[in-house]
């Protein structure tokens, strides 16, 4: 199943399939290791609905915009 | 010239932003940095004598990045001095990249980049000891001979390999490093094809450029590589075609084949790890004050505490600094004689540094809160939290940092803008920036809310001047949204910026850190006090004591002679005060006369809307050079208008004590109070912020456009406050 970074729930975990969207923010988003093949956590939603708290490959967390995390598409795990 | 032979070596410190780079620097430099900027570029650049070192050899600290895929100009600036591009600046010597061991794969991606620099490189593995807690320190040796360069563990905040780095640092020299082989062998050909093809003379450098230029989307590499070579763009993007005919993706290649060398040669160095969270304090932490209701709340009280107890601790020692200063005042007055001289130092010098000076426990311990939500890692949970409210205006959690900054002073709140990539983006949050309320209003808020706000509890544990307070801090907060949304939709218009933050994990604050800071922005404030103020302060005493005028003096020696006459037989105290009364009203008559009230008096009509008199009005004018200036020019004036008056009573006392000239009536009373604090805190008195965003914008186009808005808002807010505020008092 292939869902959009930003569609996961809190706690849940996935696999990066493709880093899409605007080139600039893609390689932003790569340069951080989410590369195709990490795992990524999603961690939480800031109180107002936006940002998001995600982990990728265990290192420390990251926080980037639902709308730019939309660019990612992940595998969730089972 | 012998002179290059004797040169200092240079060392360029670079890593990602939350590695403990600047810790480090300043662990090895003792704390002393040469702060200055690059020229052409509006990046901070600071440097260092290296300690420990055999030779003379600077440190240059680069601004914090994840890769050299430059997306904004302190990238660029960081890519172009590796390079001996830089204008002014040679090219560096050596190159120490520190990595945050606790992070070591995402932080070796940029210690890739940079190996590939061709410059002799040390990889310091800072935060060993928290690592080493974690059980995932990596085995130094291994990993210098994966990366072929020395890799040594580190831990700036205990100094545990600082010795072993700094004898590292005096032997780094010679060949450079040859980089581990990411790429495939495809990308590595067409790099040196392309490279041979741009720059036949392929000077030094040029190989690392063009691999940039290819392995960047829109990257300034490109821009860099088309500007020294003008052939290049179809080159490179013939050369990028090439690859994806042979089944590279040039968008992805970079990212990909860095991650996947360091997931074999590097991940299995690291030791297994451990099952358990990360860092399972900062998760349950985090829990709590990233919680919807809860971190929320905690985000809302610790805001309300800063402000509330930089109002109240800072009491007593204000209380101490006033008391000096008007020891000092009354000292001045007896030593000296009558004349020009006593009344430059006792009413310009003395007043206008006293005035100032007496509001530095406040800016000490309101850059105490900064520097310690800083050093925690709160600041970018606060960025997380605020980042939807702050892109509702255009802006982005990125831009809560300058904007909370520009709380003590817009000034370093203006440069903090530098780290918002998207430059509209940074545009919009430097001009906004100035309408947070900094630390030089506070002294206007303080004396006036002190002096006109009633000290009357609100709701049992409120206070009404602490909540006026926070009013006035909340007024720029709401003028910038709309500010920000306007500029965002209209001259700035374009996509909104990305947000993209690390999350650091909570942190023991260094106590010695937090000091240094605090005393910094102390001195900063002091020095300027000590020259903007202190001289701003003279020039306005200059123009309210001059010219002055004979016929002036004429008209009250006579008026004095007629009393002596008068009451020359009358009881002892009378005379005195009847004198008191004409050397009063000779000072008054001095300053309406002066230039400074010749020009109170131009401008009175303009003022009258907002409730304020003349001596109001040139006063706020007086304040241009600084806002804080405005209680330095009170006191000139008012002093000079009461010169007879208690030398120990406060300016506030001043002040309740002013009439108005026509009616007689009391000059300040709340509303005229409110109206000049709101005018304060929109306005954009302050010279030396108009002339740091002249730096940071690189031109006087914004600063103006900056001192136009708010100025027209601050009149505009100030008439509104003191009507409205007329209206429901009346």
């Amino acid at each position: 199943m292939t869902l959009a970074l930003d569609k996961l729930k809190p706690g849940q975990t996935a696999t990066v399939l493709e880093v899409g969207g605007e080139p600039v923010l893609a390689q932003r988003l790569m340069a951080l290791g989410l590369v195709e093949g990490a795992n990524v956590e999603f961690l939480r939603t800031a109180p107002l609905g936006d940002p998001i708290e995600i982990r990728v490959d265990g290192a420390i967390a990251l926080s980037l915009r639902a709308a730019d995390a939309r660019a990612v598409s992940v595998s969730p795990n089972p | 010239m012998a002179a290059t032979a004797t040169r200092d070596r240079r060392i360029a410190l670079i890593g990602n932003p939350n590695t403990g780079k600047t810790t480090l620097f300043n662990a090895l430099t003792g704390h002393r940095a040469r702060v200055g900027n690059y020229s052409g570029v509006t990046v901070e650049k600071r440097e260092g004598l290296l300690k420990a070192a055999a030779a003379p050899t600077t440190l240059v600290d680069l601004p914090g990045t994840y890769s050299l895929a430059a997306a904004s100009p302190d990238e660029m600036l960081a890519v172009n001095l590796l390079l001996g591009l830089q204008e002014g600046e040679e090219r560096p010597d050596g190159l120490v990249v520190v990595v945050d061991s606790t992070n070591l794969e995402r932080n070796l991606f940029l210690a890739l980049q940079l190996l590939e620099a061709g410059l002799p490189t040390v990889v310091a593995l800072n935060m060993a000891d928290a690592a080493r807690e974690q059980g995932r320190l990596v085995d130094a040796a291994a990993l210098a001979q994966r990366l072929g360069a020395p890799c040594l563990a580190v831990s700036a905040r205990t100094g545990d390999g600082l010795p072993e780095l700094a004898k590292a640092l005096d032997a780094l020299g010679g060949a450079p490093p040859a980089p581990p082989q990411c790429f495939p062998a495809e990308f590595e050909r067409a790099a040196a094809e392309l490279a041979a093809a741009v720059d036949p003379a392929s000077a030094p450098g040029t190989g690392f450029l063009v691999r940039r230029a290819l392995l960047e989307a829109e990257g300034m590499a490109e821009r860099e590589l088309a500007e020294l070579f003008p052939g290049s763009p179809e080159r490179v993007a013939a050369a990028r075609s090439a690859l994806e005919a042979a089944g590279l993706k040039p968008r992805s290649l970079e990212a990909t084949s860095r991650y996947r060398w360091i997931r074999e040669h590097v991940a299995p160095l690291l030791p297994k790890a451990p099952s358990a969270p990360r860092d399972a304090l900062t998760d349950r932490v985090d829990a709590i004050l990233t919680h919807k209701v809860f971190g929320t709340a905690i985000f809302l009280v610790l805001m309300a505490v800063v402000f509330q107890s930089i109002y109240s601790w800072s009491g007593p020692l204000m209380d101490l600094i006033d008391a000096a200063f008007g020891a000092l005042g009354g000292w001045a007055s007896e030593a000296l004689p009558e004349g020009p001289m006593r009344s430059l130092v006792a009413d310009g010098i003395l007043a206008g540094v006293g005035g100032v000076l007496i509001f530095l426990p406040q800016i000490c311990i309101l850059f105490l809160f900064i520097s310690l939500l800083e050093d925690i890692g709160y600041m970018s949970r606060a960025a997380f939290l605020m980042d939807r409210v702050l892109s509702r205006c255009g802006l982005s959690g990125r831009s809560f940092i300058p904007m909370l900054s520009s709380f003590a002073c817009a000034i370093p709140g203006v440069m903090a803008a530098r780290t918002i990539e998207d430059p509209r983006d940074r545009l919009a949050t430097i001009l906004v920036a100035p309408l947070m309320s900094c630390s030089a209003r506070l002294p206007v808020y303080t004396l006036l809310i002190g002096a006109f706000v009633p000290d009357r509890p609100v709701l049992g544990v409120l206070n009404l001047q602490g909540l006026t307070l926070l009013a006035m801090y909340l007024v720029g907060v709401v003028v910038a949204i709309p500010v920000a949304l306007l500029l965002k939709r209209t001259i700035l218009k374009g996509k909104t910026p990305t947000f993209l933050i690390e999350l650091p994990p909570y942190r023991r604050p260094l106590v010695g850190n937090l000091l240094h800071r605090v005393i910094e922005r102390g001195q900063v404030f002091v020095v300027k006090a000590g020259t903007v103020i202190m001289a701003a302060s003279i020039i306005i005493w200059g123009l309210s004591y001059y010219p002055r005028s004979l016929d002036v003096d004429l008209v009250y020696d006579t008026k004095a002679l007629g009393a002596e006459m008068r009451l020359a037989s009358a009881e002892a105290g009378a005379l005195e005060a009847a004198l008191a009364e004409v050397e009063a009203e000779r000072e008054g008559a001095h300053l309406r006369n002066s230039f400074l009230g010749r020009f109170g008096r131009v401008i009175e009509p303009a003022v009258e809307p907002l409730g304020w008199d003349w001596r109001i009005g040139m006063a706020a004018i007086a304040s241009f050079p600084a806002r804080e200036v405005i209680v330095a020019t009170l006191g000139v004036i008012f002093d000079l208008g009461a010169e007879s008056a208690d030398d120990e009573a406060s300016l506030a006392q001043k002040l309740a004590a002013a009439t108005r000239e026509d009616t007689g009536e009391p000059l300040f009373n709340l509303p005229v109070a409110l109206s000049i604090m709101v005018f304060f805190a929109l306005c954009m008195q302050c010279v030396s912020t108009l002339a740091i965003m002249r730096r940071e914008t690189n031109g006087w186009k914004w600063p103006a456009f900056a001192f136009g808005y708010m100025t027209t808002l601050a009149y505009l807010g100030a008439f509104a406050a003191y009507q409205i505020a007329s209206a429901l008092l009346a």
